[in-house]
Protein backbone atom coordinates (compact mmCIF):
# COMPACT_ATOMS: atom_id res chain seq x y z
CA UNK A 1 0.00 0.00 0.00
CA UNK A 2 1.25 3.46 -0.81
CA UNK A 3 1.03 6.44 1.49
CA UNK A 4 -2.20 7.65 -0.12
CA UNK A 5 -3.93 4.32 0.47
CA UNK A 6 -2.86 4.39 4.09
CA UNK A 7 -4.17 7.93 4.48
CA UNK A 8 -7.54 7.04 3.02
CA UNK A 9 -7.78 3.93 5.18
CA UNK A 10 -6.92 6.02 8.27
CA UNK A 11 -9.54 8.61 7.28
CA UNK A 12 -12.15 5.89 6.86
CA UNK A 13 -11.24 4.41 10.23
CA UNK A 14 -11.56 7.86 11.77
CA UNK A 15 -15.03 8.27 10.26
CA UNK A 16 -16.09 4.84 11.55
CA UNK A 17 -14.70 5.64 15.00
CA UNK A 18 -16.46 9.01 15.07
CA UNK A 19 -19.75 7.40 14.01
CA UNK A 20 -19.33 4.74 16.68
CA UNK A 21 -18.58 7.41 19.29
CA UNK A 22 -21.66 9.42 18.31
CA UNK A 23 -23.77 6.25 18.39
CA UNK A 24 -22.31 5.45 21.80
CA UNK A 25 -23.14 8.92 23.10
CA UNK A 26 -26.64 8.80 21.63
CA UNK A 27 -27.26 5.42 23.24
CA UNK A 28 -26.51 7.05 26.59
CA UNK A 29 -24.49 4.01 27.52
CA UNK A 30 -23.10 4.32 31.04
CA UNK A 31 -19.37 5.19 31.01
CA UNK A 32 -16.95 2.27 30.96
CA UNK A 33 -15.45 1.31 34.28
CA UNK A 34 -18.17 3.03 36.32
CA UNK A 35 -17.69 2.22 40.01
CA UNK A 36 -20.77 0.16 40.83
CA UNK A 37 -19.69 -0.77 44.36
CA UNK A 38 -22.55 -0.79 46.82
CA UNK A 39 -20.30 -0.19 49.80
CA UNK A 40 -17.64 2.49 50.02
CA UNK A 41 -16.12 5.19 52.19
CA UNK A 42 -17.84 8.58 52.25
CA UNK A 43 -16.09 11.45 50.46
CA UNK A 44 -14.08 12.67 53.48
CA UNK A 45 -13.70 9.15 54.85
CA UNK A 46 -15.81 9.78 57.95
CA UNK A 47 -18.13 6.86 57.30
CA UNK A 48 -18.20 3.40 55.77
CA UNK A 49 -21.48 3.33 53.89
CA UNK A 50 -23.35 0.47 52.23
CA UNK A 51 -26.62 0.37 50.30
CA UNK A 52 -28.91 -2.51 49.36
CA UNK A 53 -32.41 -2.59 47.88
CA UNK A 54 -34.90 -4.00 50.36
CA UNK A 55 -35.95 -6.49 47.68
CA UNK A 56 -33.85 -8.01 44.90
CA UNK A 57 -33.83 -7.87 41.98
CA UNK A 58 -33.77 -4.13 41.56
CA UNK A 59 -36.64 -3.20 39.23
CA UNK A 60 -37.17 -0.25 36.94
CA UNK A 61 -40.56 1.34 37.59
CA UNK A 62 -42.06 0.47 40.98
CA UNK A 63 -41.64 2.58 44.10
CA UNK A 64 -39.40 0.68 46.52
CA UNK A 65 -37.13 0.98 49.57
CA UNK A 66 -33.41 0.65 50.24
CA UNK A 67 -31.45 -0.03 53.38
CA UNK A 68 -28.56 2.37 54.01
CA UNK A 69 -25.97 1.17 56.50
CA UNK A 70 -23.72 3.81 58.07
CA UNK A 71 -20.73 2.83 60.20
CA UNK A 72 -17.52 4.49 61.26
CA UNK A 73 -14.40 3.29 59.41
CA UNK A 74 -13.64 0.95 62.35
CA UNK A 75 -17.09 -0.64 62.05
CA UNK A 76 -19.10 1.02 64.84
CA UNK A 77 -22.76 1.65 63.83
CA UNK A 78 -23.66 5.32 63.45
CA UNK A 79 -26.93 6.12 65.21
CA UNK A 80 -29.10 9.20 65.08
CA UNK A 81 -27.80 10.39 61.72
CA UNK A 82 -29.79 12.83 59.61
CA UNK A 83 -29.83 11.53 56.06
CA UNK A 84 -30.68 13.56 52.94
CA UNK A 85 -31.20 11.49 49.79
CA UNK A 86 -30.59 12.76 46.28
CA UNK A 87 -29.34 11.72 42.89
CA UNK A 88 -30.31 11.64 39.25
CA UNK A 89 -29.15 10.76 35.78
CA UNK A 90 -25.93 12.60 34.88
CA UNK A 91 -26.34 11.84 31.17
CA UNK A 92 -29.85 13.27 31.08
CA UNK A 93 -29.29 16.21 33.42
CA UNK A 94 -32.20 15.48 35.71
CA UNK A 95 -32.69 14.38 39.30
CA UNK A 96 -34.58 11.51 40.87
CA UNK A 97 -38.24 11.23 39.84
CA UNK A 98 -39.23 11.03 43.54
CA UNK A 99 -38.05 12.53 46.83
CA UNK A 100 -36.90 9.51 48.86
CA UNK A 101 -36.56 9.92 52.61
CA UNK A 102 -34.93 8.12 55.49
CA UNK A 103 -38.09 7.08 57.35
CA UNK A 104 -36.85 4.72 60.06
CA UNK A 105 -33.77 3.73 62.02
CA UNK A 106 -33.59 -0.06 62.09
CA UNK A 107 -30.63 -0.47 64.49
CA UNK A 108 -27.01 -1.54 63.76
CA UNK A 109 -26.44 1.66 61.76
CA UNK A 110 -29.19 0.74 59.29
CA UNK A 111 -31.67 3.30 57.93
CA UNK A 112 -34.69 2.60 55.74
CA UNK A 113 -34.81 4.82 52.64
CA UNK A 114 -38.37 4.90 51.33
CA UNK A 115 -39.87 6.27 48.13
CA UNK A 116 -37.19 5.36 45.58
CA UNK A 117 -38.05 4.95 41.91
CA UNK A 118 -35.86 4.59 38.85
CA UNK A 119 -38.17 5.30 35.93
CA UNK A 120 -35.62 5.12 33.13
CA UNK A 121 -32.87 2.74 32.10
CA UNK A 122 -29.26 3.89 32.21
CA UNK A 123 -26.79 5.35 34.70
CA UNK A 124 -28.19 6.69 37.96
CA UNK A 125 -26.38 8.43 40.78
CA UNK A 126 -27.76 7.80 44.25
CA UNK A 127 -26.38 10.24 46.83
CA UNK A 128 -26.58 10.51 50.59
CA UNK A 129 -25.67 13.47 52.80
CA UNK A 130 -24.97 12.11 56.25
CA UNK A 131 -25.00 14.35 59.33
CA UNK A 132 -24.11 12.75 62.62
CA UNK A 133 -22.05 13.42 65.76
CA UNK A 134 -18.83 12.47 63.95
CA UNK A 135 -19.40 15.13 61.29
CA UNK A 136 -21.03 15.85 57.95
CA UNK A 137 -20.08 13.85 54.89
CA UNK A 138 -21.59 12.58 51.69
CA UNK A 139 -21.33 9.57 49.44
CA UNK A 140 -22.29 8.94 45.80
CA UNK A 141 -23.21 5.48 44.52
CA UNK A 142 -23.61 4.58 40.87
CA UNK A 143 -26.33 2.24 39.68
CA UNK A 144 -27.10 1.01 36.18
CA UNK A 145 -30.50 -0.23 35.10
CA UNK B 1 -5.61 2.18 -7.67
CA UNK B 2 -8.38 4.69 -7.25
CA UNK B 3 -10.96 1.92 -7.54
CA UNK B 4 -9.20 -0.08 -4.84
CA UNK B 5 -9.18 2.93 -2.53
CA UNK B 6 -12.85 3.47 -3.13
CA UNK B 7 -13.57 -0.18 -2.35
CA UNK B 8 -11.64 -0.03 0.93
CA UNK B 9 -13.38 3.20 1.89
CA UNK B 10 -16.85 1.93 1.08
CA UNK B 11 -16.24 -1.35 2.89
CA UNK B 12 -15.27 0.47 6.08
CA UNK B 13 -18.09 2.99 5.94
CA UNK B 14 -20.48 0.15 5.09
CA UNK B 15 -19.30 -1.67 8.20
CA UNK B 16 -20.47 1.23 10.32
CA UNK B 17 -23.77 1.71 8.55
CA UNK B 18 -25.05 -1.84 8.15
CA UNK B 19 -27.43 -3.28 10.68
CA UNK B 20 -26.57 -6.59 12.32
CA UNK B 21 -28.98 -9.36 11.34
CA UNK B 22 -29.41 -10.68 14.87
CA UNK B 23 -30.44 -8.71 17.93
CA UNK B 24 -27.84 -8.49 20.67
CA UNK B 25 -28.70 -10.04 24.03
CA UNK B 26 -29.27 -6.54 25.44
CA UNK B 27 -31.63 -5.69 22.58
CA UNK B 28 -33.52 -8.94 23.10
CA UNK B 29 -33.93 -8.17 26.80
CA UNK B 30 -35.24 -4.69 26.02
CA UNK B 31 -37.65 -6.04 23.39
CA UNK B 32 -38.95 -8.64 25.86
CA UNK B 33 -39.41 -5.93 28.51
CA UNK B 34 -41.75 -4.05 26.14
CA UNK B 35 -44.08 -6.99 25.50
CA UNK B 36 -47.47 -7.12 27.18
CA UNK B 37 -46.37 -10.57 28.37
CA UNK B 38 -43.97 -8.76 30.73
CA UNK B 39 -46.81 -6.86 32.40
CA UNK B 40 -47.19 -8.02 36.02
CA UNK B 41 -50.72 -8.73 37.33
CA UNK B 42 -52.59 -5.56 38.23
CA UNK B 43 -51.90 -4.80 41.89
CA UNK B 44 -54.81 -4.45 44.31
CA UNK B 45 -55.92 -0.88 45.03
CA UNK B 46 -56.36 -0.91 48.79
CA UNK B 47 -57.51 2.70 48.73
CA UNK B 48 -60.69 1.56 46.94
CA UNK B 49 -62.39 -1.33 48.75
CA UNK B 50 -64.59 -2.07 45.70
CA UNK B 51 -61.77 -1.85 43.15
CA UNK B 52 -62.13 -5.51 42.18
CA UNK B 53 -65.83 -5.96 43.02
CA UNK B 54 -67.77 -7.12 39.95
CA UNK B 55 -71.01 -5.39 40.98
CA UNK B 56 -69.11 -2.13 41.50
CA UNK B 57 -67.44 -2.46 38.10
CA UNK B 58 -70.83 -3.04 36.46
CA UNK B 59 -72.28 -0.04 38.29
CA UNK B 60 -69.21 1.96 37.27
CA UNK B 61 -69.81 1.03 33.63
CA UNK B 62 -73.39 2.28 33.91
CA UNK B 63 -72.15 5.55 35.40
CA UNK B 64 -69.40 5.86 32.78
CA UNK B 65 -71.97 5.96 29.97
CA UNK B 66 -74.59 7.94 31.92
CA UNK B 67 -75.23 11.36 30.35
CA UNK B 68 -77.48 12.40 33.22
CA UNK B 69 -74.32 12.68 35.33
CA UNK B 70 -73.93 16.23 34.04
CA UNK B 71 -75.41 19.67 34.42
CA UNK B 72 -77.65 19.49 31.33
CA UNK B 73 -77.91 15.74 30.75
CA UNK B 74 -75.67 15.66 27.67
CA UNK B 75 -72.22 14.71 28.94
CA UNK B 76 -70.95 11.31 30.14
CA UNK B 77 -67.39 10.09 30.71
CA UNK B 78 -67.92 8.28 27.41
CA UNK B 79 -68.49 11.59 25.61
CA UNK B 80 -64.72 12.18 25.51
CA UNK B 81 -63.58 8.60 26.25
CA UNK B 82 -65.18 6.76 23.32
CA UNK B 83 -65.27 3.00 23.71
CA UNK B 84 -64.55 2.34 20.01
CA UNK B 85 -61.78 4.96 19.83
CA UNK B 86 -59.36 3.69 22.49
CA UNK B 87 -61.46 5.63 25.04
CA UNK B 88 -60.35 9.00 23.65
CA UNK B 89 -62.03 11.43 21.25
CA UNK B 90 -59.60 12.27 18.40
CA UNK B 91 -59.90 15.99 19.21
CA UNK B 92 -56.99 18.31 19.99
CA UNK B 93 -58.92 19.50 23.06
CA UNK B 94 -61.91 17.71 24.49
CA UNK B 95 -65.40 19.15 24.42
CA UNK B 96 -67.82 18.58 27.28
CA UNK B 97 -70.20 21.42 28.06
CA UNK B 98 -67.52 23.60 26.46
CA UNK B 99 -64.05 23.16 24.95
CA UNK B 100 -61.41 22.31 27.53
CA UNK B 101 -57.67 23.08 27.47
CA UNK B 102 -56.42 19.51 27.21
CA UNK B 103 -56.54 16.41 25.03
CA UNK B 104 -58.47 13.38 26.38
CA UNK B 105 -56.15 10.53 27.33
CA UNK B 106 -56.90 6.95 26.25
CA UNK B 107 -57.81 4.63 29.13
CA UNK B 108 -56.19 1.23 28.48
CA UNK B 109 -54.01 0.30 31.43
CA UNK B 110 -54.95 3.50 33.25
CA UNK B 111 -55.29 1.63 36.56
CA UNK B 112 -51.50 1.19 36.59
CA UNK B 113 -50.70 4.91 36.52
CA UNK B 114 -49.59 6.32 39.88
CA UNK B 115 -50.77 9.79 38.88
CA UNK B 116 -53.65 10.70 36.59
CA UNK B 117 -54.17 13.47 34.01
CA UNK B 118 -51.40 14.98 31.89
CA UNK B 119 -50.19 16.92 34.96
CA UNK B 120 -50.77 14.17 37.55
CA UNK B 121 -53.15 16.30 39.61
CA UNK B 122 -54.91 13.17 40.91
CA UNK B 123 -53.27 10.21 42.60
CA UNK B 124 -55.89 7.50 42.15
CA UNK B 125 -58.29 6.37 39.50
CA UNK B 126 -61.28 6.97 41.79
CA UNK B 127 -60.16 10.49 42.69
CA UNK B 128 -59.53 11.20 39.00
CA UNK B 129 -63.12 10.34 38.05
CA UNK B 130 -64.40 13.08 40.36
CA UNK B 131 -62.56 15.93 38.63
CA UNK B 132 -64.43 16.09 35.30
CA UNK B 133 -67.81 15.55 37.01
CA UNK B 134 -67.57 19.00 38.63
CA UNK B 135 -65.50 20.80 36.00
CA UNK B 136 -67.61 23.59 34.50
CA UNK B 137 -66.46 22.74 30.94
CA UNK B 138 -66.86 18.98 31.30
CA UNK B 139 -69.88 17.48 33.13
CA UNK B 140 -70.45 20.72 35.04
CA UNK B 141 -72.59 19.20 37.81
CA UNK B 142 -72.30 19.30 41.60
CA UNK B 143 -71.73 16.53 44.11
CA UNK B 144 -75.05 17.30 45.81
CA UNK B 145 -76.89 16.98 42.48
CA UNK B 146 -75.09 13.69 41.79
CA UNK B 147 -76.05 12.33 45.22
CA UNK B 148 -79.72 13.14 44.51
CA UNK B 149 -79.50 11.65 41.02
CA UNK B 150 -77.94 8.40 42.21
CA UNK B 151 -80.46 8.07 45.04
CA UNK B 152 -83.32 8.52 42.57
CA UNK B 153 -82.03 6.56 39.61
CA UNK B 154 -79.75 3.90 41.14
CA UNK B 155 -80.47 3.85 44.88
CA UNK B 156 -80.71 0.06 45.13
CA UNK B 157 -77.58 -0.64 43.11
CA UNK B 158 -75.63 1.96 45.09
CA UNK B 159 -76.74 0.61 48.46
CA UNK B 160 -76.02 -3.02 47.57
CA UNK B 161 -72.40 -2.04 46.97
CA UNK B 162 -71.74 0.79 49.40
CA UNK B 163 -74.41 0.50 52.08
CA UNK B 164 -77.16 2.98 53.01
CA UNK B 165 -77.31 6.36 51.30
CA UNK B 166 -77.47 9.35 53.67
CA UNK B 167 -80.69 11.27 54.23
CA UNK B 168 -80.80 13.81 51.41
CA UNK B 169 -84.01 15.59 52.41
CA UNK B 170 -82.23 18.76 53.56
CA UNK B 171 -79.49 18.65 50.90
CA UNK B 172 -79.84 21.40 48.23
CA UNK B 173 -80.45 20.26 44.64
CA UNK B 174 -77.10 21.69 43.60
CA UNK B 175 -74.21 22.36 45.97
CA UNK B 176 -70.44 21.99 45.76
CA UNK B 177 -67.32 23.74 47.04
CA UNK B 178 -66.27 24.06 43.37
CA UNK B 179 -69.45 25.22 41.63
CA UNK B 180 -70.98 28.61 40.84
CA UNK B 181 -71.26 31.23 43.57
CA UNK B 182 -74.81 30.05 44.38
CA UNK B 183 -73.66 26.39 44.50
CA UNK B 184 -70.73 27.31 46.72
CA UNK B 185 -73.01 29.27 49.04
CA UNK B 186 -75.42 26.33 49.22
CA UNK B 187 -72.50 24.06 50.09
CA UNK B 188 -71.19 26.43 52.75
CA UNK B 189 -74.64 26.51 54.38
CA UNK B 190 -74.66 22.73 54.87
CA UNK B 191 -73.60 21.27 58.24
CA UNK B 192 -70.11 19.71 58.16
CA UNK B 193 -71.46 16.23 58.89
CA UNK B 194 -73.77 16.44 55.86
CA UNK B 195 -70.96 17.75 53.65
CA UNK B 196 -68.93 14.74 54.65
CA UNK B 197 -71.78 12.36 53.83
CA UNK B 198 -72.20 13.90 50.39
CA UNK B 199 -68.43 13.76 49.82
CA UNK B 200 -68.56 10.06 50.69
CA UNK B 201 -71.29 9.38 48.13
CA UNK B 202 -69.31 11.39 45.58
CA UNK B 203 -66.10 9.46 46.32
CA UNK B 204 -68.04 6.19 46.05
CA UNK B 205 -69.21 7.12 42.55
CA UNK B 206 -65.55 7.59 41.68
CA UNK B 207 -64.72 4.21 43.22
CA UNK B 208 -67.37 2.45 41.11
CA UNK B 209 -66.18 4.19 37.93
CA UNK B 210 -62.59 3.22 38.85
CA UNK B 211 -63.66 -0.42 39.32
CA UNK B 212 -64.98 -0.35 35.75
CA UNK B 213 -61.91 1.44 34.37
CA UNK B 214 -59.61 -1.16 35.95
CA UNK B 215 -61.02 -3.63 33.41
CA UNK B 216 -59.89 -1.53 30.43
CA UNK B 217 -56.63 -3.08 29.28
CA UNK B 218 -54.28 -3.12 26.31
CA UNK B 219 -54.71 -5.89 23.76
CA UNK B 220 -51.64 -7.65 22.34
CA UNK B 221 -50.52 -6.37 18.94
CA UNK B 222 -48.21 -7.58 16.20
CA UNK B 223 -45.28 -6.16 18.16
CA UNK B 224 -46.13 -8.34 21.19
CA UNK B 225 -46.25 -11.48 19.04
CA UNK B 226 -42.91 -10.51 17.52
CA UNK B 227 -41.36 -9.72 20.92
CA UNK B 228 -42.56 -12.98 22.46
CA UNK B 229 -41.09 -14.95 19.56
CA UNK B 230 -37.75 -13.10 19.86
CA UNK B 231 -37.73 -13.69 23.63
CA UNK B 232 -38.40 -17.41 23.08
CA UNK B 233 -35.48 -17.63 20.63
CA UNK B 234 -37.83 -18.30 17.69
CA UNK B 235 -38.00 -16.63 14.30
CA UNK B 236 -41.13 -14.44 14.26
CA UNK B 237 -43.39 -15.68 11.46
CA UNK B 238 -46.84 -15.04 10.05
CA UNK B 239 -48.82 -12.77 12.39
CA UNK B 240 -45.71 -12.29 14.52
CA UNK B 241 -43.54 -11.08 11.66
CA UNK B 242 -42.41 -7.48 11.31
CA UNK B 243 -41.19 -6.06 8.01
CA UNK B 244 -37.53 -5.18 7.56
CA UNK B 245 -38.47 -1.51 7.87
CA UNK B 246 -40.41 -2.10 11.10
CA UNK B 247 -37.52 -4.04 12.63
CA UNK B 248 -35.19 -1.20 11.67
CA UNK B 249 -37.59 1.21 13.38
CA UNK B 250 -37.63 -0.98 16.49
CA UNK B 251 -33.82 -0.95 16.59
CA UNK B 252 -33.86 2.84 16.42
CA UNK B 253 -36.62 3.04 19.02
CA UNK B 254 -34.63 1.04 21.57
CA UNK B 255 -31.30 2.40 20.38
CA UNK B 256 -30.10 5.61 18.83
CA UNK B 257 -33.42 7.49 18.89
CA UNK B 258 -33.60 7.06 22.69
CA UNK B 259 -37.41 6.70 22.62
CA UNK B 260 -37.31 3.78 25.06
CA UNK B 261 -35.69 5.95 27.70
CA UNK B 262 -39.12 7.31 28.64
CA UNK B 263 -41.46 5.09 26.62
CA UNK B 264 -40.39 1.97 28.49
CA UNK B 265 -42.00 -1.16 29.90
CA UNK B 266 -44.98 -3.02 28.44
CA UNK B 267 -47.13 0.13 28.43
CA UNK B 268 -44.42 2.18 26.72
CA UNK B 269 -44.47 4.80 29.47
CA UNK B 270 -42.35 5.51 32.54
CA UNK B 271 -45.42 7.06 34.24
CA UNK B 272 -43.37 10.18 34.86
CA UNK B 273 -43.50 13.81 33.77
CA UNK B 274 -41.09 15.32 31.25
CA UNK B 275 -40.58 18.66 29.60
CA UNK B 276 -40.13 17.89 25.90
CA UNK B 277 -40.40 21.44 24.62
CA UNK B 278 -43.96 21.09 23.34
CA UNK B 279 -45.04 24.65 22.53
CA UNK B 280 -47.97 26.30 24.34
CA UNK B 281 -51.18 26.89 22.39
CA UNK B 282 -51.92 30.52 21.51
CA UNK B 283 -54.94 31.83 23.34
CA UNK B 284 -54.97 29.21 26.10
CA UNK B 285 -54.03 30.04 29.70
CA UNK B 286 -50.40 29.33 30.53
CA UNK B 287 -50.02 25.60 31.23
CA UNK B 288 -47.08 24.70 33.48
CA UNK B 289 -47.99 21.01 33.57
CA UNK B 290 -46.64 19.08 36.53
CA UNK B 291 -45.53 22.26 38.33
CA UNK B 292 -49.20 23.15 38.86
CA UNK B 293 -50.37 19.51 39.00
CA UNK B 294 -48.06 18.71 41.92
CA UNK B 295 -49.61 21.46 44.03
CA UNK B 296 -53.13 20.38 43.07
CA UNK B 297 -52.66 16.73 44.02
CA UNK B 298 -51.16 17.69 47.39
CA UNK B 299 -54.16 19.95 48.08
CA UNK B 300 -56.79 17.50 46.82
CA UNK B 301 -59.19 16.48 49.64
CA UNK B 302 -59.73 13.20 47.77
CA UNK B 303 -56.01 12.31 47.61
CA UNK B 304 -54.54 9.22 49.23
CA UNK B 305 -53.91 10.97 52.54
CA UNK B 306 -57.50 12.27 52.76
CA UNK B 307 -60.38 10.77 54.75
CA UNK B 308 -62.06 9.08 51.77
CA UNK B 309 -59.22 6.61 51.20
CA UNK B 310 -60.00 3.03 52.21
CA UNK B 311 -57.28 0.88 53.80
CA UNK B 312 -54.12 2.20 55.41
CA UNK B 313 -51.87 5.07 54.40
CA UNK B 314 -49.18 2.55 53.49
CA UNK B 315 -50.68 2.79 50.00
CA UNK B 316 -49.76 6.48 49.79
CA UNK B 317 -46.05 6.21 48.96
CA UNK B 318 -46.50 7.87 45.57
CA UNK B 319 -47.98 10.96 47.17
CA UNK B 320 -45.66 11.04 50.18
CA UNK B 321 -42.49 10.74 48.18
CA UNK B 322 -43.40 12.68 45.05
CA UNK B 323 -41.23 15.59 43.94
CA UNK B 324 -43.28 18.55 45.13
CA UNK B 325 -41.56 21.48 43.47
CA UNK B 326 -38.57 22.51 41.40
CA UNK B 327 -37.63 23.48 37.88
CA UNK B 328 -37.89 19.94 36.56
CA UNK B 329 -41.67 20.11 37.03
CA UNK B 330 -41.99 23.20 34.83
CA UNK B 331 -43.96 22.31 31.69
CA UNK B 332 -43.43 18.63 32.39
CA UNK B 333 -46.28 16.43 31.16
CA UNK B 334 -46.95 12.76 31.59
CA UNK B 335 -45.34 10.31 29.18
CA UNK B 336 -48.29 8.83 27.25
CA UNK B 337 -48.35 5.17 26.30
CA UNK B 338 -47.41 4.60 22.67
CA UNK B 339 -49.70 1.60 22.34
CA UNK B 340 -52.27 2.55 19.73
CA UNK B 341 -50.76 6.04 19.45
CA UNK B 342 -50.18 5.86 15.69
CA UNK B 343 -53.97 5.50 15.27
CA UNK B 344 -55.02 8.41 17.46
CA UNK B 345 -53.84 11.79 16.24
CA UNK B 346 -53.58 14.59 17.20
CA UNK B 347 -50.80 14.47 19.76
CA UNK B 348 -49.50 16.08 22.96
CA UNK B 349 -51.36 17.47 25.95
CA UNK B 350 -53.34 20.05 24.03
CA UNK B 351 -53.28 18.41 20.62
CA UNK B 352 -50.46 20.71 19.48
CA UNK B 353 -49.06 18.27 16.90
CA UNK B 354 -51.35 17.01 14.15
CA UNK B 355 -49.64 13.88 12.82
CA UNK B 356 -47.31 11.11 13.99
CA UNK B 357 -44.81 12.27 11.34
CA UNK B 358 -44.78 15.73 12.89
CA UNK B 359 -44.31 14.18 16.35
CA UNK B 360 -41.19 12.34 15.18
CA UNK B 361 -39.94 15.56 13.58
CA UNK B 362 -40.48 17.36 16.89
CA UNK B 363 -38.21 14.84 18.61
CA UNK B 364 -35.62 15.12 15.82
CA UNK B 365 -35.55 18.94 16.06
CA UNK B 366 -35.83 19.05 19.88
CA UNK B 367 -36.92 22.69 20.17
CA UNK B 368 -36.21 24.55 23.41
CA UNK B 369 -39.00 24.92 25.93
CA UNK B 370 -40.55 28.36 26.48
CA UNK B 371 -39.78 27.86 30.18
CA UNK B 372 -38.03 25.15 32.17
CA UNK B 373 -35.69 22.87 30.21
CA UNK B 374 -36.59 20.38 27.53
CA UNK B 375 -35.01 16.99 28.16
CA UNK B 376 -34.74 16.34 24.41
CA UNK B 377 -31.50 16.48 22.46
CA UNK B 378 -31.57 16.93 18.68
CA UNK B 379 -31.33 13.68 16.71
CA UNK B 380 -29.59 13.09 13.41
CA UNK B 381 -32.00 10.99 11.46
CA UNK B 382 -32.29 10.25 7.75
CA UNK B 383 -35.59 10.17 5.91
CA UNK B 384 -35.31 6.38 5.82
CA UNK B 385 -34.81 6.20 9.58
CA UNK B 386 -37.69 8.55 10.26
CA UNK B 387 -39.98 6.41 8.10
CA UNK B 388 -38.78 3.24 9.86
CA UNK B 389 -39.54 4.68 13.29
CA UNK B 390 -43.06 5.60 12.18
CA UNK B 391 -43.53 2.15 10.65
CA UNK B 392 -42.51 0.56 13.96
CA UNK B 393 -45.09 2.64 15.88
CA UNK B 394 -47.70 1.11 13.57
CA UNK B 395 -46.90 -2.35 14.98
CA UNK B 396 -48.27 -1.16 18.35
CA UNK B 397 -51.78 -0.57 17.01
CA UNK B 398 -53.16 -4.07 16.40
Amino acid sequence: MNRRTILVVLAAIAIVAAAAFIAFRMMMTPPEGLDLARSKASAKGLYAVAIAPEKEPLEQGPLHSWILTVKTPDGAPVEGATIAVGGGMPQHGHGLPTQPQATAYLGEGRYRIEGVRFNMSGWWEFTFDIRAAVGNDNVVFNLTL
Amino acid sequence: MRRRLLAVFLALVGLAACQPEEFTEAEKATIASLSLSALPPLAADTTNRVADDAAAAAFGATLFFEQRLSRDGTVACATCHLIDRQFQDDRPRSVGLATTDRRAMPLAGVARAPFLFWDGRKDSLWAQALGPLEDAREHGGTRAAYAHFVANAFGDRYERIFGPLPDLAAVPAAASPLGSDAEKAAWQAMPDAKKREIDTVFANLGKAIAAFERTIVHQPTRFDRFADAVAAGKTPQGEAALSEQEVYGLRLFIGRANCVTCHNGPRFTDDHFHNTGVPPVDGLPDDTGRAAGAKKVLDDPFNCLGIHRDGSDEACGELRFMVKEGEELERAFKTPSLRGAAARPPYMHSGQIATIEDVVDHYIRAPASVSGHSELKPLKMSEKERAALIAFLGTLVE
